[in-house]
């Protein structure tokens, strides 16, 4: 069991948008997280390079942040094997690399743009990671 | 220098915000998707906040004639949903739902110190390099076909 946590959930969701919004103010860019891992990885595009690892660091530094701002970490819990997250990992790699995108730039920039192609894409992969989350927890572990 | 500094500031509030929303768990993720058992609506609150903020955010933004730090705006220019896309999307809710992190939730974890996202982003990348891969490949196999 997880807490419910309507309030933090929906600040934090708030905070997302917001970060969003100051990226294509500033820069002009979508807030795709894969999208930014995947153009640090060669062949690189010039000038499209700093700014993403900034922003991946930035990222990497909010426990921290949030460490020196409350006095405590973030905890999360990880009920995935290490053989779970590597072949979770390798799929969603393949999955974002060929589906243009995942939960940020699909399902919170693309959706806010009313794109189609994000919708799509958003309600294709919440119905595989609810139907995954079913299969292995309530047909193979059930 | 000013577009990295704001970069690195931005992705600082995008992480604290995957942080405080618990998108960097796997245990609550896993527990949104899992409506038949230990269901947590949690999230649902966080995609809801977030599209909020961006769906009026970026009609201000977009509605100037380019971005503060940048000559344009860029933005995706595909529209069709074709296989590609839709079986992407769908390989990639598949690997969610395995591990519990996608690769926003992911690299904010990155900074606990902890194993598991470090594995998680090894195998990530390495998905991303076997797409290129291929892609590579069936580009020099048929070269005509662009």
């Amino acid at each position: 069991m997880t807490e419910f946590t309507p309030v933090l959930s929906a600040t934090g969701g708030i905070l997302i948008g917001l970060a969003s919004v100051m990226l294509m103010a500033a820069l002009g860019r979508i807030a795709g997280i894969s999208g930014m891992i995947g153009g640090l990885l060669p062949p690189v595009t010039a000038g499209e390079w700093g700014w993403r690892l900034a922003f991946l660091a930035g990222m990497i530094a909010a426990p921290v942040v949030l460490l020196g701002a409350t006095g405590s970490m973030p905890v999360i819990e990880v009920p995935s094997s290490t053989g779970m997250l590597v072949i979770g990992g390798i799929l969603v790699g393949i999955g974002v690399s060929y589906g243009s995108g995942c939960t940020s730039g699909h399902g919170v920039c693309g959706m806010a743009r009313l794109s189609a192609r994000s919708i799509a894409a958003t309600l294709t992969f919440m119905l595989t990671t609810g139907v995954t989350v079913f299969v292995i927890r309530h047909v193979i572990g059930g | 220098m000013t577009r990295i500094i704001s970069a690195f500031a931005i992705g600082l509030v995008f992480g604290i915000g995957i942080l405080v929303s618990g998108m960097a768990n796997p245990a609550k993720v896993l527990n949104f998707f899992d409506i038949a058992g230990t269901w947590d609506p949690s999230l649902a609150f966080v995609m809801g906040g977030a599209l909020i903020v961006t769906a009026i955010g970026f009609r201000l933004v977009l509605s100037r004639s380019h971005p503060l730090l940048a000559g344009g705006f860029s933005l995706p220019t595909k529209r069709d949903i074709d296989v590609k896309l839709l079986g992407g999307a769908a390989i990639f809710g598949v690997g969610w739902g395995i591990a519990g992190f996608c690769p926003g939730g992911v690299v904010p974890a990155l900074g606990l110190g902890r194993s598991e996202p470090a594995i998680f982003v090894a195998a990530l990348v390495a998905g991303m390099l076997i797409v290129r891969l291929i892609e590579t490949a069936r580009t020099r196999a048929a070269p005509s076909a662009g």
